[in-house]
Protein backbone atom coordinates (compact mmCIF):
# COMPACT_ATOMS: atom_id res chain seq x y z
CA UNK A 1 0.00 0.00 0.00
CA UNK A 2 1.34 3.38 -0.97
CA UNK A 3 1.42 5.60 2.06
CA UNK A 4 3.39 8.87 2.01
CA UNK A 5 2.13 10.02 5.41
CA UNK A 6 4.85 10.53 8.00
CA UNK A 7 4.26 10.68 11.76
CA UNK A 8 5.79 14.03 12.57
CA UNK A 9 7.74 17.03 11.32
CA UNK A 10 11.10 15.52 12.26
CA UNK A 11 10.42 12.50 10.03
CA UNK A 12 9.26 14.84 7.30
CA UNK A 13 12.65 16.57 7.01
CA UNK A 14 14.87 13.61 7.95
CA UNK A 15 17.96 13.09 5.81
CA UNK A 16 18.60 16.63 4.57
CA UNK A 17 22.37 16.93 4.06
CA UNK A 18 24.72 19.87 4.60
CA UNK A 19 25.04 21.87 1.40
CA UNK A 20 21.56 20.93 0.20
CA UNK A 21 19.49 23.14 -2.10
CA UNK A 22 16.12 23.74 -0.44
CA UNK A 23 13.11 25.03 -2.40
CA UNK A 24 10.99 27.11 -0.03
CA UNK A 25 7.52 27.82 -1.40
CA UNK A 26 5.41 30.87 -0.58
CA UNK A 27 4.86 34.47 -1.60
CA UNK A 28 5.47 36.83 1.29
CA UNK A 29 4.03 34.95 4.27
CA UNK A 30 1.30 33.17 2.25
CA UNK A 31 1.64 29.49 1.38
CA UNK A 32 4.88 29.07 3.34
CA UNK A 33 5.56 25.75 5.10
CA UNK A 34 6.68 27.47 8.31
CA UNK A 35 6.50 24.29 10.41
CA UNK A 36 8.67 22.32 7.98
CA UNK A 37 11.25 25.12 7.92
CA UNK A 38 11.29 25.15 11.73
CA UNK A 39 11.74 21.37 11.62
CA UNK A 40 14.69 21.79 9.27
CA UNK A 41 16.14 24.24 11.79
CA UNK A 42 15.89 21.52 14.45
CA UNK A 43 17.26 18.90 12.04
CA UNK A 44 20.52 20.83 11.81
CA UNK A 45 21.64 20.80 8.15
CA UNK A 46 24.05 23.65 7.34
CA UNK A 47 25.48 25.52 4.37
CA UNK A 48 22.07 25.53 2.70
CA UNK A 49 21.17 27.16 -0.60
CA UNK A 50 17.62 28.49 -0.36
CA UNK A 51 15.43 29.09 -3.41
CA UNK A 52 12.45 31.29 -2.57
CA UNK A 53 10.64 34.38 -3.80
CA UNK A 54 11.42 36.42 -0.70
CA UNK A 55 14.05 36.08 2.01
CA UNK A 56 12.18 35.49 5.26
CA UNK A 57 10.22 37.56 7.76
CA UNK A 58 10.97 38.50 11.38
CA UNK A 59 12.77 35.64 13.15
CA UNK A 60 10.62 32.68 12.14
CA UNK A 61 11.01 30.06 9.43
CA UNK A 62 13.50 31.07 6.77
CA UNK A 63 14.57 34.18 8.72
CA UNK A 64 15.42 31.99 11.71
CA UNK A 65 17.53 29.68 9.53
CA UNK A 66 19.41 32.74 8.26
CA UNK A 67 19.84 34.18 11.77
CA UNK A 68 21.28 30.83 12.88
CA UNK A 69 23.93 31.03 10.16
CA UNK A 70 22.69 27.97 8.34
CA UNK A 71 22.17 29.57 4.94
CA UNK A 72 25.10 30.29 2.65
CA UNK A 73 23.18 31.36 -0.44
CA UNK A 74 19.74 32.71 -1.30
CA UNK A 75 18.33 32.56 -4.83
CA UNK A 76 15.33 34.90 -4.91
CA UNK A 77 13.66 37.74 -6.78
CA UNK A 78 12.80 40.15 -4.00
CA UNK A 79 14.56 39.97 -0.64
CA UNK A 80 13.21 43.37 0.46
CA UNK A 81 9.82 42.16 1.62
CA UNK A 82 8.19 42.60 5.02
CA UNK A 83 10.59 42.46 7.99
CA UNK A 84 13.65 41.12 6.18
CA UNK A 85 16.10 42.18 8.93
CA UNK A 86 17.59 38.66 9.19
CA UNK A 87 18.53 38.66 5.51
CA UNK A 88 19.71 42.28 5.61
CA UNK A 89 22.09 41.61 8.50
CA UNK A 90 23.62 38.55 6.82
CA UNK A 91 23.85 40.44 3.51
CA UNK A 92 25.65 43.38 5.14
CA UNK A 93 27.91 41.03 7.12
CA UNK A 94 28.71 39.25 3.85
CA UNK A 95 27.87 35.86 5.33
CA UNK A 96 25.51 34.88 2.56
CA UNK A 97 25.48 35.19 -1.19
CA UNK A 98 22.48 36.60 -3.06
CA UNK A 99 21.63 35.41 -6.57
CA UNK A 100 18.93 37.81 -7.75
CA UNK A 101 16.71 36.28 -10.44
CA UNK A 102 13.65 37.80 -12.11
CA UNK A 103 10.57 36.30 -10.49
CA UNK A 104 9.21 34.50 -13.55
CA UNK A 105 12.66 33.16 -14.38
CA UNK A 106 12.92 31.45 -10.98
CA UNK A 107 9.73 29.46 -11.43
CA UNK A 108 10.44 28.72 -15.10
CA UNK A 109 13.95 27.43 -14.30
CA UNK A 110 12.37 25.00 -11.83
CA UNK A 111 9.64 24.02 -14.30
CA UNK A 112 12.40 23.45 -16.85
CA UNK A 113 14.20 21.00 -14.57
CA UNK A 114 10.90 19.29 -13.79
CA UNK A 115 10.25 18.89 -17.51
CA UNK A 116 13.66 17.33 -18.14
CA UNK A 117 14.94 20.20 -20.26
CA UNK A 118 18.46 21.57 -20.34
CA UNK A 119 17.56 25.23 -20.09
CA UNK A 120 15.77 27.89 -22.11
CA UNK A 121 16.28 31.23 -23.81
CA UNK A 122 14.23 34.07 -22.30
CA UNK A 123 13.91 37.71 -23.36
CA UNK A 124 13.57 38.67 -19.69
CA UNK A 125 16.63 40.57 -18.38
CA UNK A 126 18.26 40.73 -21.85
CA UNK A 127 20.50 43.79 -22.01
CA UNK A 128 20.37 44.35 -18.24
CA UNK A 129 22.81 43.85 -15.37
CA UNK A 130 21.07 40.63 -14.38
CA UNK A 131 22.15 39.06 -17.68
CA UNK A 132 25.85 39.83 -17.13
CA UNK A 133 27.98 36.79 -17.95
CA UNK A 134 25.09 34.79 -19.41
CA UNK A 135 25.01 33.37 -22.91
CA UNK A 136 22.75 35.35 -25.26
CA UNK A 137 21.17 34.63 -28.63
CA UNK A 138 19.05 36.66 -31.00
CA UNK A 139 15.84 34.79 -31.79
CA UNK A 140 13.48 36.27 -34.40
CA UNK A 141 15.22 39.61 -34.02
CA UNK A 142 14.92 39.74 -30.24
CA UNK A 143 17.76 39.28 -27.76
CA UNK A 144 17.35 36.31 -25.42
CA UNK A 145 19.32 35.14 -22.38
CA UNK A 146 20.12 31.50 -21.67
CA UNK A 147 18.77 30.31 -18.32
CA UNK A 148 19.72 26.99 -16.78
CA UNK A 149 17.33 24.60 -15.07
CA UNK A 150 17.11 24.82 -11.29
CA UNK A 151 16.54 21.78 -9.10
CA UNK A 152 16.14 21.26 -5.40
CA UNK A 153 17.41 18.45 -3.24
CA UNK A 154 14.29 19.03 -1.15
CA UNK A 155 11.17 21.18 -1.47
CA UNK A 156 9.31 22.39 1.62
CA UNK A 157 5.69 22.84 0.60
CA UNK A 158 2.35 23.82 2.03
CA UNK A 159 -0.99 22.59 0.74
CA UNK A 160 -4.53 22.31 2.09
CA UNK A 161 -5.57 18.66 1.68
CA UNK A 162 -3.72 15.51 0.72
CA UNK A 163 -4.60 11.83 0.39
CA UNK A 164 -2.21 9.01 1.33
CA UNK A 165 -0.84 8.96 -2.22
CA UNK A 166 0.13 12.63 -1.97
CA UNK A 167 -2.42 14.22 -4.31
CA UNK A 168 -2.69 17.87 -3.25
CA UNK A 169 -5.19 20.72 -3.24
CA UNK A 170 -4.44 24.31 -2.25
CA UNK A 171 -6.21 27.38 -0.88
CA UNK A 172 -6.49 30.51 -3.04
CA UNK A 173 -3.26 32.46 -3.57
CA UNK A 174 -1.43 30.17 -1.11
CA UNK A 175 -0.93 27.92 -4.15
CA UNK A 176 1.76 30.23 -5.62
CA UNK A 177 5.16 28.47 -5.92
CA UNK A 178 4.05 25.18 -4.32
CA UNK A 179 3.07 23.21 -7.46
CA UNK A 180 6.18 24.12 -9.46
CA UNK A 181 8.52 23.47 -6.54
CA UNK A 182 6.81 20.11 -5.91
CA UNK A 183 7.82 19.11 -9.44
CA UNK A 184 11.40 20.35 -9.23
CA UNK A 185 12.89 18.64 -6.16
CA UNK A 186 14.32 15.16 -5.60
CA UNK A 187 12.36 15.01 -2.34
CA UNK A 188 9.08 16.91 -2.01
CA UNK A 189 7.75 17.28 1.51
CA UNK A 190 4.35 18.81 2.19
CA UNK A 191 2.66 20.12 5.30
CA UNK A 192 -1.11 19.97 4.97
CA UNK A 193 -4.11 20.96 7.06
CA UNK A 194 -5.82 17.63 6.54
CA UNK A 195 -5.35 14.16 5.10
CA UNK A 196 -8.50 12.74 3.51
CA UNK A 197 -9.47 9.26 2.28
CA UNK A 198 -8.04 8.23 -1.07
CA UNK A 199 -10.78 8.92 -3.60
CA UNK A 200 -12.39 11.78 -1.74
CA UNK A 201 -10.47 14.54 -3.53
CA UNK A 202 -12.22 15.58 -6.74
CA UNK A 203 -9.81 14.44 -9.51
CA UNK A 204 -10.64 17.66 -11.38
CA UNK A 205 -9.59 19.73 -8.35
CA UNK A 206 -6.22 18.08 -7.65
CA UNK A 207 -3.52 20.61 -8.57
CA UNK A 208 -0.42 18.57 -7.73
CA UNK A 209 -0.65 14.89 -8.72
CA UNK A 210 0.89 12.39 -6.31
CA UNK A 211 3.80 11.55 -8.63
CA UNK A 212 5.50 14.78 -7.48
CA UNK A 213 5.07 14.20 -3.74
CA UNK A 214 7.19 12.07 -1.38
CA UNK A 215 6.19 12.87 2.21
CA UNK A 216 3.06 14.36 3.74
CA UNK A 217 2.62 15.56 7.31
CA UNK A 218 -0.46 17.06 8.96
CA UNK A 219 0.04 20.25 10.93
CA UNK A 220 -2.58 22.03 13.00
CA UNK A 221 -5.88 21.04 14.54
CA UNK A 222 -6.22 17.86 12.43
CA UNK A 223 -2.77 16.53 13.36
CA UNK B 1 7.58 81.56 -8.28
CA UNK B 2 3.97 80.53 -8.00
CA UNK B 3 2.80 77.74 -10.22
CA UNK B 4 0.13 78.67 -12.69
CA UNK B 5 -0.78 75.01 -13.01
CA UNK B 6 -1.76 72.32 -10.56
CA UNK B 7 -0.03 68.92 -10.68
CA UNK B 8 -2.28 65.87 -10.46
CA UNK B 9 -2.64 63.90 -7.24
CA UNK B 10 -1.72 60.20 -7.12
CA UNK B 11 -5.40 59.32 -7.45
CA UNK B 12 -5.84 61.60 -10.44
CA UNK B 13 -2.82 60.04 -12.19
CA UNK B 14 -4.27 56.58 -11.55
CA UNK B 15 -7.68 57.78 -12.77
CA UNK B 16 -6.16 59.02 -16.02
CA UNK B 17 -4.35 55.72 -16.68
CA UNK B 18 -7.51 53.75 -15.90
CA UNK B 19 -9.49 55.63 -18.59
CA UNK B 20 -7.28 54.00 -21.25
CA UNK B 21 -7.93 50.41 -20.12
CA UNK B 22 -10.17 48.87 -22.78
CA UNK B 23 -13.21 46.65 -22.28
CA UNK B 24 -12.15 43.02 -21.90
CA UNK B 25 -8.49 43.79 -21.23
CA UNK B 26 -6.30 41.63 -18.98
CA UNK B 27 -4.25 44.09 -16.95
CA UNK B 28 -1.39 43.82 -14.47
CA UNK B 29 -0.97 46.70 -12.03
CA UNK B 30 2.38 47.43 -10.42
CA UNK B 31 2.79 48.28 -6.76
CA UNK B 32 2.08 51.88 -5.68
CA UNK B 33 0.12 54.36 -7.81
CA UNK B 34 -0.68 51.76 -10.53
CA UNK B 35 -2.56 49.67 -7.94
CA UNK B 36 -4.92 52.63 -7.38
CA UNK B 37 -6.02 52.49 -11.03
CA UNK B 38 -8.24 49.48 -10.31
CA UNK B 39 -10.69 51.79 -8.49
CA UNK B 40 -11.10 54.15 -11.47
CA UNK B 41 -12.11 51.86 -14.33
CA UNK B 42 -15.19 53.52 -15.90
CA UNK B 43 -18.49 52.00 -14.75
CA UNK B 44 -19.82 49.28 -17.01
CA UNK B 45 -16.40 48.40 -18.44
CA UNK B 46 -15.16 44.87 -17.64
CA UNK B 47 -11.42 44.79 -17.06
CA UNK B 48 -9.76 41.71 -15.53
CA UNK B 49 -6.79 42.30 -13.24
CA UNK B 50 -3.94 39.79 -13.02
CA UNK B 51 -1.67 39.39 -9.99
CA UNK B 52 1.77 37.81 -10.38
CA UNK B 53 1.29 35.56 -7.34
CA UNK B 54 -1.36 33.58 -9.19
CA UNK B 55 -4.66 35.45 -9.45
CA UNK B 56 -6.72 36.32 -12.52
CA UNK B 57 -9.69 38.40 -11.44
CA UNK B 58 -8.20 40.39 -8.58
CA UNK B 59 -10.87 42.34 -6.71
CA UNK B 60 -10.88 45.38 -4.42
CA UNK B 61 -9.45 45.57 -0.92
CA UNK B 62 -11.57 43.52 1.52
CA UNK B 63 -13.83 45.21 4.06
CA UNK B 64 -12.19 45.49 7.50
CA UNK B 65 -12.49 42.16 9.28
CA UNK B 66 -13.01 40.25 6.00
CA UNK B 67 -9.30 39.74 5.22
CA UNK B 68 -8.35 36.20 4.18
CA UNK B 69 -4.78 35.16 5.17
CA UNK B 70 -4.61 32.95 2.06
CA UNK B 71 -5.54 35.71 -0.37
CA UNK B 72 -3.06 38.53 -0.96
CA UNK B 73 -1.97 40.61 -3.93
CA UNK B 74 1.48 41.22 -5.45
CA UNK B 75 2.15 43.86 -2.77
CA UNK B 76 1.38 41.18 -0.12
CA UNK B 77 -1.73 43.08 1.00
CA UNK B 78 -5.08 41.36 1.63
CA UNK B 79 -7.25 41.32 -1.47
CA UNK B 80 -10.40 39.70 -2.89
CA UNK B 81 -11.40 37.61 -5.90
CA UNK B 82 -14.13 38.87 -8.25
CA UNK B 83 -16.89 36.60 -9.53
CA UNK B 84 -15.32 34.56 -12.33
CA UNK B 85 -11.84 34.98 -10.89
CA UNK B 86 -9.44 32.02 -10.74
CA UNK B 87 -6.13 30.97 -9.23
CA UNK B 88 -3.13 29.52 -11.00
CA UNK B 89 0.32 28.44 -9.90
CA UNK B 90 3.31 30.74 -10.16
CA UNK B 91 4.90 29.42 -13.36
CA UNK B 92 1.57 29.84 -15.17
CA UNK B 93 1.09 33.33 -13.70
CA UNK B 94 4.41 34.31 -15.30
CA UNK B 95 3.69 32.40 -18.49
CA UNK B 96 0.77 34.82 -18.85
CA UNK B 97 3.12 37.75 -18.30
CA UNK B 98 6.14 36.65 -20.32
CA UNK B 99 4.14 35.03 -23.11
CA UNK B 100 2.33 38.19 -24.17
CA UNK B 101 -1.08 37.24 -22.78
CA UNK B 102 -1.41 40.37 -20.61
CA UNK B 103 -2.78 43.32 -22.60
CA UNK B 104 -1.57 46.18 -20.43
CA UNK B 105 1.04 46.50 -17.70
CA UNK B 106 0.88 49.72 -15.67
CA UNK B 107 4.18 50.22 -13.88
CA UNK B 108 5.89 52.76 -11.68
CA UNK B 109 9.36 53.97 -12.70
CA UNK B 110 12.41 55.90 -11.56
CA UNK B 111 13.37 56.91 -15.12
CA UNK B 112 12.19 56.46 -18.70
CA UNK B 113 14.31 57.31 -21.75
CA UNK B 114 13.20 58.79 -25.07
CA UNK B 115 13.71 55.34 -26.60
CA UNK B 116 11.23 53.88 -24.09
CA UNK B 117 13.93 52.31 -21.93
CA UNK B 118 12.62 51.63 -18.43
CA UNK B 119 14.55 51.85 -15.14
CA UNK B 120 12.37 50.82 -12.22
CA UNK B 121 14.11 48.07 -10.25
CA UNK B 122 17.17 49.47 -8.49
CA UNK B 123 18.64 52.78 -7.35
CA UNK B 124 21.93 50.93 -6.63
CA UNK B 125 21.90 51.92 -2.96
CA UNK B 126 24.87 49.94 -1.61
CA UNK B 127 23.32 49.73 1.87
CA UNK B 128 20.44 47.55 0.68
CA UNK B 129 20.15 44.39 -1.39
CA UNK B 130 18.54 44.88 -4.79
CA UNK B 131 15.11 43.37 -5.51
CA UNK B 132 13.70 42.82 -8.97
CA UNK B 133 10.49 40.86 -8.36
CA UNK B 134 8.41 40.63 -11.52
CA UNK B 135 9.50 43.99 -12.99
CA UNK B 136 11.67 42.57 -15.79
CA UNK B 137 9.12 39.90 -16.73
CA UNK B 138 6.35 42.51 -17.02
CA UNK B 139 8.50 44.97 -18.96
CA UNK B 140 9.39 42.34 -21.56
CA UNK B 141 6.17 40.37 -21.76
CA UNK B 142 3.05 42.53 -21.58
CA UNK B 143 1.60 43.75 -24.90
CA UNK B 144 1.53 47.39 -23.79
CA UNK B 145 3.82 48.88 -21.15
CA UNK B 146 2.63 52.17 -19.67
CA UNK B 147 4.32 54.05 -16.87
CA UNK B 148 2.79 56.20 -14.13
CA UNK B 149 5.28 58.47 -12.37
CA UNK B 150 5.89 62.02 -11.18
CA UNK B 151 7.32 64.15 -13.97
CA UNK B 152 10.41 65.08 -11.95
CA UNK B 153 12.22 63.75 -8.89
CA UNK B 154 11.87 65.41 -5.49
CA UNK B 155 14.59 67.94 -6.38
CA UNK B 156 12.84 68.86 -9.63
CA UNK B 157 15.24 66.97 -11.91
CA UNK B 158 13.78 65.33 -15.02
CA UNK B 159 12.92 61.65 -14.91
CA UNK B 160 12.20 61.50 -18.61
CA UNK B 161 15.75 61.42 -19.97
CA UNK B 162 17.72 60.99 -23.19
CA UNK B 163 19.34 57.95 -21.60
CA UNK B 164 18.49 56.33 -18.27
CA UNK B 165 21.18 56.84 -15.61
CA UNK B 166 20.02 53.86 -13.53
CA UNK B 167 20.29 50.17 -14.52
CA UNK B 168 17.65 49.18 -17.05
CA UNK B 169 14.69 46.94 -16.40
CA UNK B 170 14.17 46.51 -20.15
CA UNK B 171 15.05 48.48 -23.27
CA UNK B 172 12.57 50.18 -25.57
CA UNK B 173 9.41 48.89 -23.91
CA UNK B 174 7.49 51.96 -22.69
CA UNK B 175 4.92 53.39 -25.09
CA UNK B 176 3.01 55.89 -22.91
CA UNK B 177 3.86 57.85 -19.74
CA UNK B 178 1.27 59.33 -17.37
CA UNK B 179 2.88 61.98 -15.19
CA UNK B 180 1.41 64.43 -12.71
CA UNK B 181 1.67 67.07 -15.46
CA UNK B 182 1.12 65.39 -18.82
CA UNK B 183 0.42 62.30 -20.88
CA UNK B 184 3.30 61.58 -23.26
CA UNK B 185 3.51 59.01 -26.06
CA UNK B 186 6.84 57.50 -27.07
CA UNK B 187 6.93 56.94 -30.84
CA UNK B 188 9.62 56.25 -33.44
CA UNK B 189 9.19 59.94 -34.41
CA UNK B 190 9.92 61.10 -30.87
CA UNK B 191 8.01 62.10 -27.73
CA UNK B 192 4.55 63.57 -28.25
CA UNK B 193 2.60 65.41 -25.55
CA UNK B 194 -0.99 64.31 -25.96
CA UNK B 195 -2.33 65.94 -22.79
CA UNK B 196 -1.12 68.64 -20.38
CA UNK B 197 -2.63 70.04 -17.19
CA UNK B 198 -4.39 73.38 -17.43
CA UNK B 199 -1.93 76.28 -17.42
CA UNK B 200 1.02 74.16 -18.61
CA UNK B 201 2.83 75.12 -21.79
CA UNK B 202 5.09 73.04 -24.01
CA UNK B 203 8.00 75.34 -23.10
CA UNK B 204 7.50 74.87 -19.36
CA UNK B 205 7.15 71.12 -19.76
CA UNK B 206 10.25 71.00 -21.97
CA UNK B 207 12.25 72.77 -19.25
CA UNK B 208 11.73 69.79 -16.94
CA UNK B 209 12.06 67.08 -19.61
CA UNK B 210 15.47 66.16 -21.06
CA UNK B 211 14.63 64.87 -24.56
CA UNK B 212 12.81 67.00 -27.10
CA UNK B 213 9.01 67.13 -26.76
CA UNK B 214 6.56 67.75 -29.57
CA UNK B 215 2.96 68.77 -29.12
CA UNK B 216 0.53 66.33 -30.71
CA UNK B 217 -1.86 67.97 -33.19
CA UNK B 218 -4.82 66.60 -31.31
CA UNK B 219 -3.54 67.47 -27.83
CA UNK B 220 -6.06 68.09 -25.07
CA UNK B 221 -6.26 69.37 -21.52
CA UNK B 222 -5.42 66.77 -18.88
CA UNK B 223 -8.48 67.25 -16.71
CA UNK B 224 -9.34 64.56 -14.17
CA UNK B 225 -12.34 64.99 -11.87
CA UNK B 226 -11.69 67.74 -9.32
CA UNK B 227 -13.20 65.62 -6.55
CA UNK B 228 -9.99 63.57 -6.41
CA UNK B 229 -7.73 66.57 -6.09
CA UNK B 230 -7.86 66.77 -2.29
Amino acid sequence: MIDKRVKNLADAVAGVKDGATVLVAGFGVVGVADDLIEALHEQGARDLTIVANNAGNGDVGLARLINSGRVSKVICSYPRSGDYSAFLKAYRDNTLELELVPQGTISERMRCHAAGLGGFFSPVSAGTKLADGKETREIDGKLHVFEKPLKGDIALLRADKADRWGNLTYIKSARNFNPVMAMAADLSVVQVNEIVELGSLDPEAVVTPSIFVDRVVVVGTNA
Amino acid sequence: MTLSYKPLTREQMAWRAAQDLPEGAFVNLGIGIPTLAASFVPAGREVIFHSENGILGLGPKPEPGMEDPNLTDAGKNPTTLITGGVFMHHADAFLMIRGGHIDVSLLGAFEVSEAGDLANWTTEDPAFPPGVGGAMDLAVGAKAIRVIMDHTDKKGNPRILKHCSLPLTAAGCVKRIYTNLAVIDITPQGLFVVEMVDGMTLERLQAITEPKLQLANSWQALAPPEAMAA
